[in-house]
């Protein structure tokens, strides 16, 4: 086998992992909880609130995505010793 | 409605229609590389794409022309049950998020080019990976036939290719024409083809969503009055039973969730998703999609808006086509010249996607049937020679089913696919994290989740259908309607884990596994020249030995 692993395992949950795991994870609670959402009002610019609030969470599950990826990616350098910046 | 031929907007669309095919011709020379005969090459662009060609590709590859046209003719069919679309493809992203990037190492690092290559290769069962090759086939072939129902639906509203008093080769030539266009330049460029048109598809349709979302409420007077006209349409009732209603009642909520959670899983084990994202060049090239990715959920968003539209602005009457509401409305609302650009916009639209649907099919009949059952020793010049020419049959093969079958048939077929591909779910994601499922536990729970999902879909009835009239039913023990994919999913993976149990108690074979846990998170190396050929000796179970 070529590039063996390194000898002592970094462990597979840490703290950066929970975290971007709860950022991934949010998303579904809020948009496959129908019942919170599932009604008229409020209205903004006469758009029902059903509408516009699940599409008020495609920017706000970006960023979330985002701040997950960013997590991960920082975790990942440092675990290479810092040798890509 | 079908008054003549809209001459201005025909014009428009005919004008972006040659602009495409001569980019799709041109594409061959985009990016060539050293090795033009490997199918890495032609089956996915010699997986170089970068992160703004694959955010291109991928949304001109999943918000398919049928789309455009189904989500807000379902949702001027019925209101809000309808827009489960929109959080269906927020929810997509994180899941991708979690094992795509997975995929692509593993699938870098052994040269895969399917899913099914990956199957194979982890579980060492031929007959699990022909079962997901089968499946992705089978579920993308109807769905080629209804970017053509998209097509049709263009010309349709145009004028040219519908009335029914025409003979059959007149209705139809408009779209063998378009096909036989679409065919050519697959067959020449490959994936570089939809690729570089994905560019021009998506312009259009940001500028088409634009203007629309702002120039329409205009004319209709704003927002407020159309979801009033709209909550009225709904609310009317035929036999005791309202239209639909502007927001999901207590118990369509299951179905709701159940359709966006299913839907979500299933969207990226698609055969055409899985090549758009390979072909991609780097690890961290996906990851960056899935953040951006979701503006094209936002376009979806507006575009189901459109439905709401359609209906306040009185488009259709009795027994209308909804799958026309929409072009219609552009034709209704646009000056001519416009309207053509937002018919070129769906038309292309429907081009993009079919050409990847069919390099997909091609790909996996190629890696997974022809060589894997055919001819072992097959070199990878014959292989990009038996993909180029099953993306002919395949694509044929969609044109038959569209011009000889029902319309409804093709829907139902694609309601089906979906249900079919949320199947390979727990071989595909369960392998891409463990080895602990074993290879016949994997078949049977497939096998099971098939039988059962086809079943049901087969079982719904409603007054107009009575088979496939639906895709939500009775979950077993909960008591709610929900989705017949994401129960059978269930049933599935509750299959193989326990079988798995069995199986190893008996300690059942196992087959031989060809990754490491390494290859997983492996990035690209950092030398980008030339085919991404890892050196020889490194991976013991490579398919076939590196280079021509």
């Amino acid at each position: 086998m070529p590039e063996a692993p390194p000898d002592p395992r970094p462990p597979v949950i840490t703290p950066t992992r929970v975290l971007a795991g709860l950022c991934l994870l949010a998303p579904f609670v809020a948009l496959l909880w129908v019942n919170s959402y599932s009604r008229l009002t409020p209205a903004f610019i006469g758009i029902p609130f059903f509408y516009w609030y699940q599409m008020a969470w495609v920017p706000v599950a970006a960023t979330l995505t985002y701040t997950a990826y960013a997590l991960v990616r920082r975790e990942e350098r440092a675990r290479k010793g810092g040798g890509v910046k | 409605m079908k008054d003549g031929v809209n001459g201005v907007a025909l014009g428009v669309f005919i004008f972006f229609f040659l602009a495409v095919t001569v980019l799709g011709f041109l594409a061959a020379r985009w990016r060539r590389a050293a090795d033009p005969l490997h199918l890495d090459e032609w089956g996915l662009g010699g997986r170089s794409f970068g992160t703004w060609v694959t955010w291109f590709l991928l949304g001109g590859d999943l918000y398919t022309a049928y789309t455009f046209v189904a989500v807000p003719a379902a949702i001027y069919s019925a209101g809000a049950g309808g827009f489960f679309a929109v959080p269906y493809t927020i929810i997509t992203y994180p899941l991708v998020f979690l094992f795509l990037p997975r995929l692509w190492s593993v699938s870098h690092k052994h040269g895969y080019v399917t899913s099914s290559d990956f199957i194979r290769g982890r579980f060492g069962s031929k007959s699990l990976s022909v079962a997901v090759a089968i499946t992705g086939i089978i579920a993308t072939m109807p769905y080629i036939a209804l970017q053509l129902v998209g097509i049709q639906a263009v010309l349709d509203v145009m004028g040219v290719g519908g009335g029914d008093s025409t003979n059959w080769f007149l209705k139809d030539l408009p779209l063998l024409i378009a096909f036989g266009v679409l065919a050519a330049y697959t067959y020449s460029s490959g994936l570089r083809a939809p690729a570089l048109i994905a560019f021009v598809k998506d312009a259009l349709i940001y500028i088409v969503i634009a203007v629309a979302i702002i120039y329409i409420p205009y004319k209709l007077g704003g927002f407020d009055d159309i979801f009033n006209k709209a909550g009225a349409e709904y609310a009317k009732k035929t036999n005791g039973v309202p239209r639909g209603s502007l927001v999901t009642g207590p118990k369509a909520q299951w179905a709701y969730a159940t359709l966006a959670m299913g839907s979500a899983m299933a969207l990226f084990l698609y055969p055409h998703s899985v090549t758009a994202v390979l072909s991609s060049k780097s690890r961290d090239t996906i990851r960056r999609n899935t953040t951006i990715l979701p503006l094209y959920s936002l376009m979806l968003g507006l575009l189901a808006m459109l439905g709401f539209m359609a209906l306040a602005a009185g488009v259709g009457g009795k027994g209308y086509n909804a799958q026309l509401a929409i072009p219609q409305l552009f034709e209704n609302m646009f000056p001519s010249w416009f309207a053509g650009v937002a018919f070129a916009a769906i038309g292309i639209g429907a081009l993009v996607p079919a050409a990847i649907m069919s390099i997909a099919a091609a790909n996996l009949f190629t890696r997974n049937i022809y060589k894997d059952l055919i001819k072992p020793d097959a070199t990878p010049a014959q292989q990009t020679a038996v993909s180029k020419i099953v993306s002919l049959v395949v694509k044929v093969g969609a044109l038959v089913f569209v011009l000889t079958m029902d319309k409804t048939v093709a829907i139902n077929f694609q309601l089906l696919g979906g249900i079919w591909i949320l199947q390979t779910v727990p071989a595909i994601v369960g392998g891409l994290f463990t080895r602990w499922f074993h290879r016949w536990a994997l078949l049977a729970g497939w096998a099971v989740g098939m039988g059962y999902g086809t079943w049901k879909a087969y079982e719904q009835s409603s007054p107009k259908q009575s088979h496939f009239a639906g895709n939500s039913d009775m979950i077993p023990w909960i008591g709610e309607k929900g989705y017949i994919g994401l129960t059978a999913f269930v049933l599935n993976i509750g299959i193989a884990f326990v079988l798995t149990l069995v199986l190893n108690a008996l300690k059942a074979p196992a087959g031989e596994d060809e990754t490491v846990l390494s290859d997983y998170t492996t990035e690209a190396e950092p030398t980008p020249a030339g085919p991404a050929d890892p050196a020889p000796g490194t991976a013991p179970g490579l398919p076939e030995p590196a280079g021509a």
